[in-house]
């Protein structure tokens, strides 16, 4: 095992290279010190070891973790028993760069039937043609016994939603489980990004998951600003803080209003949906775009803060923050949205801690991880960020945390308008040398994303891995709609609002 | 109850009124006009998510906002291609939702327009073709009209459901 330390992003950040047989060992020391695996990924390399890459933290610790793979083995000892959302990512890891786990589910995750099971995109070049025939036979787990049925959802959903399949097995009306099947929008995004010169990976980062494109395009641009040590002006972390944060309150509010709305009060949809229009027309104003895509680039921002759109900012927060007061007021006294919010789609804390549940719904069962306080990157550790933690792990908790983070993300962006300091919003970032390695961890408003960058020869991307906290909560969902009814399905799902595109890459 | 009916009645009605000069109302009032006059009756459409980023759901989630309030127009979403005049479909389109997007347009009745929303459903976007993404909707099923834009914003949207109106001919009631 080698070690080498640094500290960067405000954690202190532990490189450790481990042989395989160490790495289920290092594993279960994470887990038994509380700590949690962020991203799995595998990168084939031409002539040397393929090399399986890990992030995990335990706060104040984050651990970057390579385990290279002697040739020909091609195979690694699979660790889903100790942290359970493993299980998909290394089944996606074989589907995409052929390094089987030793773990027994061998079920393909993210290849469907676009391309043969022996050929993997990230290690082959040129890909054969696609296949004639795009049906494929995946292997449900069926529940056995009297009055079970299934009822198959998806891909195409009824209502304006990212394409998915659920398969859920009831009695009645009961769920007695739910198994999802994802991959339906695997577009090739990281075989993509190895096409695509290093200084503009950014762009197609941001659109990993739209949802969270400033998340995204900051988590890369931090990990290329790291390898080629470039420091950030002040101005520009504080512009990248203030549009993640209103990136925050967009989502926030739009699920707020499509919770109240699934629970029967279209008053709540209409109402939020008012509230999240004033809000992109407030930050196309101030930054150039409804939805801030471009805004994050390497080395700072595309654009500055419009003089006149700061001040509309500010005032639109002081609107939010009224209207949204009185709008919880009103959530909180409705005894329908209760009775529909309190105890549907429960996860439990404990069953949180051993999923390894990230994000707001982490947060909502008792998970505490918030990168921002965690491991707060510049400008977050002078923002100082209030965490929002709640134990119910139910709708309701969810919806408690979406308040209480919209409150304190309308602070942080009025204290980043406040304190915003003048100079250079952006600056030049050099090509790294091939090689160099980056990761860069960002608090999106869903949870961590993580973005893993190597450097290939000339300025090309060598691998670039993004991982949605998707990843970590898809698995959760299948817990927490057990003994729910069908129709609360809905609900529950949008209680987490996960990434499809996010996840199947 | 009460606060409720206050919020309610301290909104009021913010949808933006037709005889405003600004662009996006233009088309709305073009548009109302021309559903009448081609469907006689609600225009009904089918989103599908064949492969995007979701950036594009969201504005055309914001269709339904009371500011652009698409429905007052005679607009609605549905949930079932059986029952689309109209498909709405973002991509590129994934391998992987080829089949489940022919199937979609299969369903839905004939005569049926196609509207390709976002840089993507337009021409494969920064996404591109490879062996996972077909790229543009149009390398999938018939496309009438493109609406560019990363993601095209809600009233260029409007504009694009109005131009593959305004092409289809007039319907037989």
């Amino acid at each position: 095992m080698t070690r080498a330390a640094s500290t960067q992003a405000g954690a202190a950040v532990l490189q450790l290279v481990v042989e395989p047989h160490e790495w289920r060992d290092l594993a279960q020391d994470i887990a038994v010190a509380g700590g949690r695996l962020l991203a799995l990924w595998g990168t084939n390399r031409v002539g040397q070891c393929d090399t399986l890459h890990a992030v995990a933290i335990a706060p104040p610790r984050l651990l970057l973790i390579s385990v290279p793979i002697a040739d020909g083995t091609r195979q690694y000892p699979g660790v889903e028993d100790v942290f359970p959302a493993a299980s998909r990512m290394q089944r996606a890891v074989f589907d995409l760069c052929g390094l089987r786990s030793t773990d027994r589910d061998a079920r393909p995750w993210l290849r469907h039937a676009a391309w043969p099971a022996d050929v993997f995109p990230l290690a082959t070049d040129p890909m054969p043609s696609p296949p004639q025939s795009l049906i494929d036979d995946y292997q449900f787990v069926r529940v056995e016994g009297d009055g079970v049925h299934e009822i198959p959802v998806g891909p195409v959903h009824a209502g304006i939603i990212e394409p998915g399949h659920f398969r859920f097995s009831v009695v009645g009306e009961k769920v007695l489980r739910l198994e999802e099947r994802l991959g339906y929008v695997h577009k090739g995004i990281e075989r993509r990004f190895t096409q695509m010169p290093i200084l503009e990976g950014h762009r197609l980062a941001a659109r990993v998951s739209g949802d969270s494109g400033v998340a995204y395009a900051w988590a890369y641009s931090q990990a290329l600003e790291q390898m080629t040590a470039t420091a950030l002006p002040r101005r520009a972390s504080h512009l990248r803080a203030l549009a993640l944060e209103l990136e925050r309150i967009a989502n926030h509010l739009g699920d707020l209003g499509a919770l109240g709305n699934d629970a029967g009060f279209a008053f709540g949809l209409a109402q939020f949906s008012r509230l999240k229009e004033l809000l992109l027309r407030a930050t196309e104003q101030a930054l150039g775009q409804r939805y801030l895509l471009d805004l994050v680039v390497p080395g700072g921002t595309r654009n500055d803060l419009a003089p006149a759109g700061a001040a509309g900012l500010d005032e639109c927060m002081v609107q939010l923050t009224d209207e949204v007061a009185v709008l919880r007021g009103i959530y909180e006294e409705h005894t329908g949205l209760r009775d529909r919010f309190a105890g549907a789609g429960t996860v439990l804390p404990e069953l949180a801690n051993w999923l390894g549940l990230v994000g707001l719904a982490g947060r909502a069962s008792g998970q505490a991880l918030d990168l921002r306080v965690d491991a707060p990157c510049a400008p977050y550790a002078e923002l100082s960020v209030l965490r929002c933690v709640q134990q119910d792990g139910d709708v309701l908790a969810r919806v408690t945390v979406r308040f209480d983070e919209l409150f304190e993300s309308l602070r942080l962006v009025r204290q980043a308008l406040r304190t915003m300091p003048s100079g250079e919003y952006v600056t030049a970032v050099p090509v790294p040398l091939s090689g160099a390695f980056g990761v860069g961890l960002i608090e999106s408003w869903r949870g961590p994303v993580i973005v893993g960058l190597e450097a290939g020869p000339d300025g090309s991307i060598l691998r670039c891995h993004p991982q949605d906290p998707s990843w970590h909560n898809w698995p959760a969902l299948e817990h927490a709609i057990i003994g729910n009814i069908v129709p609360d399905f809905p609900l529950i799902n949008k209680s987490f609002n996960l990434s499809y595109s996010g996840h199947d890459l | 109850m009460l606060r409720t009916l206050q919020q309610i009645l301290k909104t009021g009605i913010v949808t933006e009124a037709p005889p405003a000069p600004a662009n996006e109302l233009r088309v709305r009032e073009t548009l109302e006009s021309r559903i009448r006059e081609v469907l006689g009756r609600a225009l009904c459409i089918r989103e599908v998510d064949a492969g995007s980023c979701n950036g594009c759901e969201l504005e055309i989630h914001a269709l339904g906002n009371p500011v652009y309030s698409i429905e007052s127009l005679g607009i609605r979403f549905v949930a079932s291609p059986r029952h689309a005049d109209l498909l709405l479909v973002t991509g590129p389109v994934s391998r992987h939702m080829e089949v489940a997007l022919r199937r979609t347009y299969d369903a839905t009745p004939d005569p049926k327009l196609v509207v390709a929303v976002g840089d993507c459903g337009a021409c494969g976007g920064i996404f591109g073709s490879s062996y996972a993404s077909c790229g543009a909707v149009a390398n999938v099923i018939p496309v009438d009209v493109v609406v560019p834009g990363c993601p095209p914003s809600p009233t260029r949207i409007l504009a694009g459901i109005l131009a593959a109106i305004s092409q289809s001919p007039v319907r037989s009631t």
